[in-house]
């Protein structure tokens, strides 16, 4: 005796590869950062990128094939379907997503990202930033931290881990908010916004995860879900710590009541930026969700389903009718993001019905729609950044009028996106509607798929009402479309075809889900 | 592997709108007049075949997690369907050959590929076999049509358009509930996702939701069959579309109403269209008075057309609400032969309107005397709408009429709907009186200068000689189509337990003779109950 005994951790590295790539290549960033000189940096950050994706993509398909199933980092972690389903799509659209920060075309040479956060705007520093040509290159480094929380929190296994996750996922992003080139105040403005509500989100998350603890003496999922069979006692706590996870969790995916944050924080900031944490933290949020209530709480459904049905039609009804008002693209798109967050929560609220086999379970639609809503929204914010004014992008819906005559190619890519947004048939977003519907349907929740139905038509009507706006009107003076370079022309192009693609021949990847998608226990 | 034969003739076309997207200069209507032509030759292949009993159907999984496939086969309903519109398109085409052009887009070009996208769905659609393809190609057609009418129309053509989109949208979004909620309890009830029609046969009907979702697709084909009170959009979209895109709106689209509720009401729903046939047959009966009653006040020509078309699908709704397999019969072939009468009566009214420039009845008078060919092709065409002794609409007419009258125990509806026939005499020939007899005005002579070109008559005389010779064998048609309405029927009778000719009410009881000779009598109310 006498002698300490430390048990050195088991850590899987080849099943968890893809997410140290990702985490490496942030570490890598921020070293580039410390040690190449300014002029090099922009270029090998994005060479870091484009192989670090690539990388942790390959990896993931290998590990994907040869199933390596499981629950790794000593309980911490757990890779299942749906983990790697997230993880493919987190990568994609991700990488996809930050490969429009690149794009220099936009601002006349600069990125869209300020030239020193750290001046105070209009001021004389301001100015000097500009002219000798200062950028912040770290962004990418940002970017792929919060990449990796966005892989972490959709397969943590642990109240903690996700906890965590929630933090590294979110904290880059308030930076990165804070960063527009133009209309700097509003985007420290938007930065400010989000961090403060970001942060109460999280301790109301953080409350839950101790009332959860205090019901259930344990933090695994697992063991949560055990103690909710087994206990009998208690369940003023369990159901406090429930709605408190909620809180935090909603809050992320921006549904109705926590959702004043997202048309500020989209409009303030940088457009690529935006364009990330649209797909990025909504995908992640929505798997962490649907892992939380489904695998934890699930004995506990009785309790949360019909308060998810309620939260899944307010925040239709508000992102559906809100936006019909707006005259902003930029609002008008974040809008839109609320209401998909209550389209793709009928199908959580449809958890755990009985599907017949080769019939798609509530998890591959929700990720099915949130794959068809990725390649929407990669497409429509990278389109939003090219749309100019003079010097900054124009976000004035009745400037876009007309840009269908002027800019085919473009205009045609953006409706290619509103479609899928609208859910028209033959397009992804369709098949996607369809799936989440179903299964509402299937788990015995039919009325809220027919109210899902409704408001679909009224966001139909706001997207065909930009389109024809885009189309049949005159051309609005001195709007112009940048050229893109290849940075933001490969995630348009890839957004449109996906949308198109998945809306005619959605059985494989169909397939592919409605096999993938259970979750480990 | 067998050539997928129905797959190329619903592609066809849409290759044919796809071919004219590039810039082909003058030759757009030649080459699209080509393809409208190969789709016809096409279907003039597929006939025999289906006479001969050949097997075209295909289908092939396309979305399993769903269950849906892409699947199109032939029954008699859908042939006729299939070859009034490959018929009808490039008569439409060489009607409007000299298309006014607008500045821009808008050219003949474009109206003749938005013409193909349009016969291509509406192909695919007579054919498709599976729910959500139905459903997908159902709302498709809007898209040419909302285009024809909003690019090509006259008068207040945008928001005829929008008019027609809101009333389509609506349409389908009612009916996207039902299709989903199909797809959820085929799948629950048969252990496999499955959305093919003819599986889904006995499946949804009765049930928890049966009602709910047959209601649900009746209102989205109501709509599209207009039928009193939600017909509005039809007049406006005819007096503002141009003759030949109405002529393909009514002929063709608009049957997608009384094709689907035959396809889909009475043939997923037998249970619940017996129960919604005392509110189906009130509906229709409705249609045909009113819609007679509008055509005789209607100073439009074009709108008097429309009011006329609605007034002529209460008569097919009475007919398929008959659940007899005369009326389904006369239904399907009333299908067939209103898509021809409306399109020569659309048409030629088209020549007349175009010489004019005027589609008001009162801009009219004496046309005969300077004009005597265009005044009789009006004729002929209004007589084919009225239903002359004769003609092939006389027949369908007299099957729904009799269908009425053997359905049921009163002869109330069957005497009211006879009434409508009386009408259509009086919306006709008051029309052709008021704009084609009488003194010529000033304003007729002046611009009506020239009498039909050899196209105009090939295309006035055309469809009603069509009709003429469909009247006196109508047993080129009726061969095809009868068998499917005794299908039809069939359907009917094995999942309701009711077969209708034979049923009687005697003092209290309905009597029912099963077709293997047993005899059942039930008391009404519970015949009622179930």
């Amino acid at each position: 005796m006498g002698i300490l005994e430390i048990t050195a951790p088991t850590f899987e590295w080849l099943e968890l590869s893809p997410l140290l790539t990702v985490l490496i290549g942030a570490v890598l960033g921020v070293v580039v950062e410390g040690l190449v000189p300014r002029a090099y940096r922009n270029l090998l950050q994005v060479a870091i990128l484009v192989v670090t994706i690539f990388t942790a993509a390959g990896l993931l398909i290998v590990n994907w094939i040869s199933a390596r199933l499981g629950i790794f980092a000593m309980g911490a972690l757990v890779l299942d379907g749906p983990a790697y389903v997230t993880w493919a799509a987190e990568l994609l659209f991700g990488g996809l997503a930050i490969l429009i920060f690149a794009e220099r075309r936009a601002g006349q040479g600069a990125s869209v990202f300020v030239a020193a956060a750290a001046t105070v705007p209009g001021s004389k520093d301001e100015r000097l930033a500009n002219s000798i040509g200062r950028e912040h290159t770290e962004v990418y480094s940002l970017a792929l931290f919060s990449l990796s929380g966005m892989m972490v929190f959709a397969a943590s296994n642990d109240l903690i881990t996700m906890f965590i996750a929630l933090e590294v996922m979110s904290l880059p992003l308030y930076l990165l908010s804070a960063l527009a080139r133009y209309r700097r105040l509003l985007s420290q403005e938007a930065a400010l916004k989000y961090f403060l509500l970001g942060s109460f989100a999280s301790a109301f998350f953080l409350f839950g995860i101790g009332l959860v603890y205090g019901f259930s003496g344990s933090l695994t999922l697992e063991g949560i879900s055990s103690s909710i069979t087994l206990s009998g006692t208690g369940r003023g706590l369990l159901l406090a710590g429930i709605v408190l996870l909620a809180v935090g969790l909603l809050f992320k995916i921006g549904a109705v009541p926590f959702q004043s944050w997202v048309p500020d924080v989209y409009t303030g900031a940088p457009t690529p930026v935006t364009g990330f944490m649209a797909i990025g933290v909504k995908f992640a949020a929505v798997m962490g969700l649907a892992r939380v209530f489904f695998v934890a709480l699930g004995g506990e459904r009785w309790s949360w389903q019909p308060v998810l049905a309620v939260i899944a039609v307010l925040t239709m009804a508000v992102g559906a009718v809100l936006a019909l008002t707006q005259t902003n693209i930029k609002r008008l798109l974040a809008y839109s993001a609320v209401s998909h967050a209550g389209f793709v929560l009928t199908a959580v609220v449809g958890a755990n019905a009985f599907v017949p086999d080769g019939q798609i379970n509530a998890l591959g639609a929700i990720s099915f729609y949130l794959i068809a809503y990725g390649f929407a929204t990669v497409a429509a914010f990278g389109i939003v950044t090219l749309v100019r004014k003079g010097a900054g992008e124009t976000l004035e819906l009745g400037d876009w009028a007309g840009l269908g005559v002027r800019e085919p190619v473009l205009a045609g890519a953006f409706a290619v996106a509103l479609l899928s947004f609208a859910g028209i048939p033959l397009t992804a977003g369709f098949i996607g509607k369809w799936a989440v519907f179903s299964s509402a349907w299937s788990g015995g929740y039919a009325w809220l798929s027919i109210v899902g139905v409704g408001f679909s038509l009224i966001a139909a009507y706001l997207y065909l009402k930009v389109l024809v706006s885009m189309f049949f009107a005159d051309p609005a003076s001195s709007v112009s479309a940048v050229k893109p370079s290849l940075a933001t022309w490969i995630p348009v192009i890839v957004g449109a075809i996906g949308s198109l693609v998945f809306g005619l021949f959605p059985g494989p990847l169909m397939d592919l889900l409605s096999h993938a998608e259970v979750f480990l226990r | 592997m067998t050539f997928p034969l129905l797959t190329f003739l619903g592609l066809l076309p849409l290759i044919g709108a796809a071919v004219l997207v590039l810039p082909v200069k003058e030759a757009g209507r030649a080459i699209g007049f080509t393809f409208a032509l190969g789709t016809l030759a096409v279907v003039a292949a597929v006939v025999p075949l289906y006479l001969a009993g050949v097997e075209l159907a295909v289908s092939i999984p396309w979305i399993p997690a769903f269950g849906a496939t892409w699947a199109l086969n032939l029954d008699g309903m859908g042939l006729a369907m299939v070859a009034m519109t490959a018929t009808l398109v490039p008569v439409v085409m060489v009607a409007e050959w000299h298309i006014p052009e607008r500045q821009g887009r808008w050219t003949g070009q474009a109206f003749f590929g938005l013409i193909l996208f349009l016969e291509g769905l509406a192909l695919l659609v007579f054919m498709a076999g599976d729910l959500l393809l139905f459903y997908l190609l159902f709302e498709a057609t809007l898209i040419p049509m909302y285009f024809l009418i909003g690019g090509f129309g006259t008068g207040n053509r945008s928001k005829a358009a929008i008019k027609f989109l809101l009333f389509g949208l609506a349409g389908g979004l009612i009916m996207l509930v039902p299709v989903i909620g199909s797809g959820v309890i085929a799948a629950q009830e048969l252990g496999a996702p499955t959305l093919a029609l003819d599986a889904l046969t006995g499946v949804l009907s009765g049930g928890n939701w049966g009602k709910a979702l047959f209601i649900c697709f009746l209102v989205a084909f109501i709509l599209k069959a207009p039928m009193v009170p939600v017909h509005t959009w039809l007049p406006t979209a005819a007096e503002s579309g141009t003759p030949g895109s109405t002529a393909l709106m009514v002929g063709i689209l608009d049957k997608l109403g009384t094709f689907g509720m035959i396809k889909i009401c009475l043939m997923l729903f037998p249970n619940e269209s017996r129960w919604a046939a005392p509110v189906m047959i009130a509906l229709a009966l409705v249609s045909i008075i009113y819609g007679a009653l509008a055509a005789i006040g209607s100073k439009n020509l074009l709108r008097l057309v429309a009011y006329t078309s609605i007034s002529h699908f209460g008569f097919m709704v009475l007919g398929i609400f008959t659940f007899t397999s005369v009326g389904i019969g006369g239904t399907m072939f009333y299908m067939l032969n209103h898509g021809f009468s409306t399109g020569a009566l659309l048409l030629v009214l088209g020549f007349l309107i175009s010489r004019r420039g005027s589609a008001l009845v009162d801009d009219y008078g004496g046309v005969q005397k300077v004009a005597p060919v265009l005044s009789g092709a009006l004729l002929l065409a209004g007589l084919t709408g009225l239903a002359l002794p004769g003609m092939a609409t006389f027949v369908s007419e007299f099957e729904v009429l009799a269908g009425a009258w053997s359905a049921f125990d009163i002869p109330w509806p069957a005497a009211i709907a006879a009434l409508g026939t009386v009408l259509a005499a009086v919306y006709i020939l008051l029309m052709y009186q008021r704009t084609m007899t009488g003194s010529v005005t000033e304003k007729v002579e002046q611009t009506v200068t020239a009498d039909l070109t050899l196209r105009e008559r090939i295309i006035g005389f055309g469809l009603s000689i069509l009709l003429l010779v469909l009247g006196i064998f109508p047993q080129l048609i009726l061969n095809f189509i009868t068998p499917t309405a005794e299908g039809v029927t069939e359907v009917m009778s094995t999942h309701t337990g009711v077969w209708t000719i034979d049923d009687e009410l005697q003092g209290d009881q309905i009597v029912t003779i099963y077709d293997d000779g047993t005899v059942v009598a039930t008391p009404a109310k519970d015949q009622e109950a179930k």
